[in-house]
C-alpha cells in the first residue's frame, strides 16, 4: 500500500464556539475517487475546504502531498497550486474572457509561457467541451457551461488532487448531466478527486469510497458497494432511504 | 369629484379633448409669455388676484382634460406618463414652466442684451446688464494669476506637453501594456513634476525663475487637481487594502491615518500644511508651499478615495477570494489580477464623486494665499478699479467649473460604459 496523499489526523474546528468537525481521521491514497454525502451543515464542505487550507483548523494535523498544514506553513500557495477546486457557485472571474479565466494562474503562478499556457488552457476546454466558447466571458455562458469552464480552469494548474464542493447543487437538473459527465472522465483518467455531492448515481459510478458526515463527524466510510448495498449505521440508512 | 369628472375623456373622444386641452394650455401660455416679455395683460379686465391666477386655472383644466392613461398616441401619451400624470404633477408642471418664463426676459436681458463687452475700463459699463468687459479685462489674470504675462506661453506648453503625455497610455504596445499601471502612477507623474518645474518655474535653460506665489487662477486649479487626483488614487488604494489586511499593525496604522484625515476639516490642514508644518522642519531645509499644499490635499483626498474603494472591495462575494487562493494565488497576485480590476471597477461612479469634490475644494488653497480661479475672482472684486462686478465673476466661474465637473462625469460614463461586465 502506497502512502496516502491526504492525511488528516484527530483534526477538530471551531468557528467561534461552534464545532464545525469532530475528531475528524481520513486517508486518501493517490488516484483514489471519495464521494463525501450527508446533510447540509454537516461539516462535508469546510472538510475539503480545510484541505487547501481555505479554512484553517484548529486541533490536529492535516497533511497533504508531505507538507502539513499549520500556521507556521509559509508556501501554502504551492500547496493549494497542487490542489486544484471547483465551487458549488462556478466563481469564474467575471471580468475575464473564458481563456483568460484559465490561463491566469498558469501564466503568473506557475511561470508558464503565455502561449503554452494558452496551448493547454485550449486543450483542457476541449476536454470538457467548451473550446468553442475560448473568447466569450463567464456571464454570457449557462450554468454548466460555466462549472466546466471552472473545472478546466482547475485543471490548467495540472494538480494532484481535485477537490470539488457540491459542484452540481446550483445548476439547472439538464446541466447536471453534462458537468458530471466531465467528471466522470476525469475521474477515469486516473485523477486524484474528493467530492462533495448528493449525486448518488455518480458515486456509484466512480467512488472508489464513499463517507457519510453527519453533525461534524465522519458517521461512515466505506467501499462504495458496501456502502449502498451494506449501510451500518441507522443515520445512513435514514439518509439514504431519503435520498435514493 | 363630479364635476371633475366629466372632464374626463375617454378613447373615443380624446381627440375632440385633447385639443381644447392643449388649446387652453396654450391659452394660459401665451398669457405669462405676454406678461413676460411685453409687459401686457391680457386678462385685466378681471379683478386683481385672479388676473394672476387666471393661466394656472386654465393650464390646469387643459391639462385635466387632457390626461387618459393609454391614448395610442406617442406624443400625448409620453406627455401624460411625464409631466401630467396627475392634478398635483400637473400644477407642479405649470408652475415651474411659468417661473422660468416669468425670468427669462430679466437674465437674458441681463446677461445679453444690455449687457457690455467692448471697451477695456469700467466705464464702458454704463448699462443696466451685466459687464463682460470685466471678465475680458481680467481674462489673462483669472487663467494664469500674476504670472508675468509674457511667459504665459510657457504654461500653455507644459500642460500640453502633460496632456500628450497622458495619452501615452492609448498608443503603448501591447507587450508594453503591462505596465501600464506603473506609468501611471510613478513614471509619469514624475515627468508631469519636472516639465511643470522646468517649464512653469523655470530658473535653468535660459527661462526666468517665476515663484510660485505668482502662479494662480485656472491653471493653478488644473496643478493643484491634476496633482492631487493622480497621487491621491494609488494612495487610497493602500489604504484601503491596509485597512482589511489581516496584519493588525498595518490595519490599525490604515484605520488610524483614514479616521484622522476624514475627522479634520480640508480648511484646517491646510492651515497646518502652510503655518505650522514648516516649524517642524529643520532650519535649512525648504519645502515650497505649493508642494505642500498638494500634499496635504492629497493625504486628505486619499483617505476617502480608500473608503471608497474598500467599499468596491466589500461587494465582491468571497467566491472570487477563494477562487483565486485555490489556484495558488499570493496576496498580491490576487488583488492585482481578480480582485482590484473587479472592485476598481465598482467604484468608478463613488470614485469620480471624489474627484469631483477635490477639483472643487481647491479654492479653499486660497485661505494661505494661493489664488486659483476663485480665488482670483476674489481679489479681483476688491480691486477699487473694479468694485461692483462680484456676480458677473462668479457667474464666470461657476461656468468654467461646471464645465470641467461635467466633463469629468462625462468621462466617467465612458468609463463605467467601457468597463462594464455581465456577472
Amino acid at each position: 500500500m502506497s502512502d496516502p496523499i491526504i492525511k488528516i489526523q484527530n483534526m477538530n474546528k471551531w468557528f467561534g464556539d461552534f464545532q464545525v468537525l469532530k475528531n475528524i481521521n481520513l486517508e486518501v491514497e493517490a488516484n483514489k475517487k471519495i464521494v463525501v454525502c450527508g446533510p447540509s451543515g454537516s461539516g462535508k464542505s469546510t472538510l475539503i475546504r480545510c484541505i487547501n487550507r481555505l479554512e484553517e483548523h484548529q486541533e490536529g494535523d492535516i497533511i497533504v502531498d508531505g507538507n502539513e498544514l499549520s500556521e507556521k506553513t509559509k508556501d501554502i500557495e504551492k500547496i493549494r497550486a497542487e490542489v486544484g477546486m471547483v465551487f458549488q457557485q462556478f466563481n469564474l472571474f467575471p471580468h475575464l474572457s473564458i481563456l483568460d479565466n484559465c490561463t491566469l494562474a498558469p501564466i503568473w503562478v506557475k511561470k508558464m509561457p503565455k502561449k503554452e499556457a494558452q496551448e493547454l488552457a485550449l486543450d483542457q476546454l476541449k476536454k470538457v467541451q467548451i473550446d468553442d466558447q475560448a473568447n466569450k466571458f463567464p456571464g454570457q455562458l449557462s450554468g454548466g457551461q460555466q462549472q466546466r469552464c471552472a473545472i478546466a480552469r482547475a485543471l490548467c494548474m495540472q494538480p494532484k488532487i481535485m477537490l470539488f464542493d457540491e459542484p452540481t447543487s446550483a445548476l439547472d437538473p439538464e446541466m447536471i448531466k453534462e458537468v458530471l459527465d466531465a467528471m466522470v472522465s476525469l475521474a477515469k483518467g486516473g485523477m486524484t478527486m474528493i467530492v462533495v455531492t448528493h449525486e448518488m448515481g455518480f458515486a456509484k459510478e466512480v467512488a472508489d469510497e464513499v463517507i457519510f458526515m453527519d453533525e461534524g463527524m465522519i458517521i461512515e466510510k466505506a467501499d462504495t458497494k458496501e456502502f449502498f448495498a451494506n449501510p451500518k449505521s441507522d443515520r445512513t440508512k435514514l439518509f439514504l432511504s431519503q435520498i435514493l | 369629484m363630479q364635476t371633475i369628472n366629466f372632464l374626463k375623456p375617454n378613447r373615443d373622444n380624446i381627440k375632440n379633448y385633447s385639443i381644447i386641452g392643449s388649446f387652453l394650455v396654450l391659452v394660459s401660455l401665451i398669457d405669462v409669455i405676454s406678461n413676460a416679455f411685453l409687459k401686457i395683460n391680457l386678462t385685466s379686465f378681471l379683478p386683481g388676484s385672479l388676473t394672476t391666477l387666471f393661466p394656472l386655472i386654465i393650464g390646469l383644466i387643459g391639462l385635466n382634460m387632457m390626461r387618459i392613461d393609454y391614448s395610442g398616441h406617442k406624443t400625448l401619451d409620453l406627455l401624460n406618463k411625464n409631466i401630467n400624470t396627475n392634478n398635483f404633477n400637473a400644477f407642479l408642471t405649470l408652475v415651474i414652466l411659468f417661473s422660468i418664463i416669468k425670468a427669462l426676459p430679466q437674465s437674458l436681458s441681463w446677461m445679453i442684451f444690455d449687457a457690455t463687452i467692448s471697451g477695456d475700463s469700467k466705464d464702458a459699463c454704463t448699462g443696466t446688464g451685466a459687464c463682460w468687459t470685466y471678465i475680458k479685462v481680467w481674462f489673462r489674470r483669472f487663467m494664469y494669476g500674476m504670472y508675468p504675462n509674457e511667459f504665459h506661453w510657457r504654461i500653455n506648453t507644459a500642460f500640453i506637453l502633460v496632456i500628450a503625455l497622458g495619452f501615452v497610455g492609448y498608443f503603448m504596445k501591447e507587450n508594453l501594456k503591462k505596465y501600464l499601471a506603473l506609468y501611471y502612477v510613478i513614471i509619469y507623474p514624475v515627468i508631469a513634476y519636472l516639465v511643470i518645474y522646468y517649464l512653469i518655474s523655470g530658473g535653468s535653460f535660459g527661462l526666468q525663475w517665476v515663484e510660485t506665489g505668482a502662479w494662480g487662477g485656472l491653471s493653478l486649479t488644473f496643478i493643484v487637481s491634476f496633482f492631487c487626483l493622480i497621487f491621491c488614487f494609488p494612495l487610497g488604494m493602500i489604504f484601503a487594502l491596509g485597512r482589511r489586511s489581516n496584519l493588525p499593525v498595518i490595519k490599525y496604522i490604515s484605520i488610524c491615518y483614514i479616521e484622522f484625515w476624514r475627522g479634520v476639516p480640508l480648511i484646517t490642514v491646510l492651515f497646518m500644511s502652510s503655518v505650522m508644518f514648516p516649524m517642524f522642519l529643520p532650519e535649512d531645509f525648504f519645502m515650497d508651499k505649493l508642494v505642500r499644499v498638494i500634499i496635504a490635499i492629497t493625504l486628505f483626498e486619499a483617505a476617502y478615495c480608500a473608503e471608497v474603494i474598500r467599499g468596491g472591495l466589500q461587494s465582491l462575494p468571497r467566491g472570487q477570494y477563494d477562487a483565486a487562493k485555490s489556484l495558488g494565488m499570493g496576496y498580491w497576485k490576487m488583488h492585482i489580477f481578480v480582485i482590484l480590476p473587479q472592485a476598481l471597477k465598482l467604484v468608478i461612479p463613488g470614485i469620480a464623486n471624489t474627484f469631483l469634490a477635490l477639483v472643487k475644494d481647491t479654492p479653499l488653497i486660497f485661505v494661505v494665499g494661493l489664488a486659483e480661479l476663485a480665488g482670483m475672482l476674489a481679489l479681483a472684486k476688491t480691486n477699487p478699479k473694479w468694485l461692483g462686478f462680484a456676480m458677473e465673476g462668479y457667474i464666470f466661474a461657476s461656468i468654467v467649473f461646471w464645465i470641467i465637473c461635467y466633463a469629468m462625469s462625462k468621462y466617467s460614463y465612458n468609463l463605467e460604459a467601457k468597463y462594464k461586465t455581465e456577472r
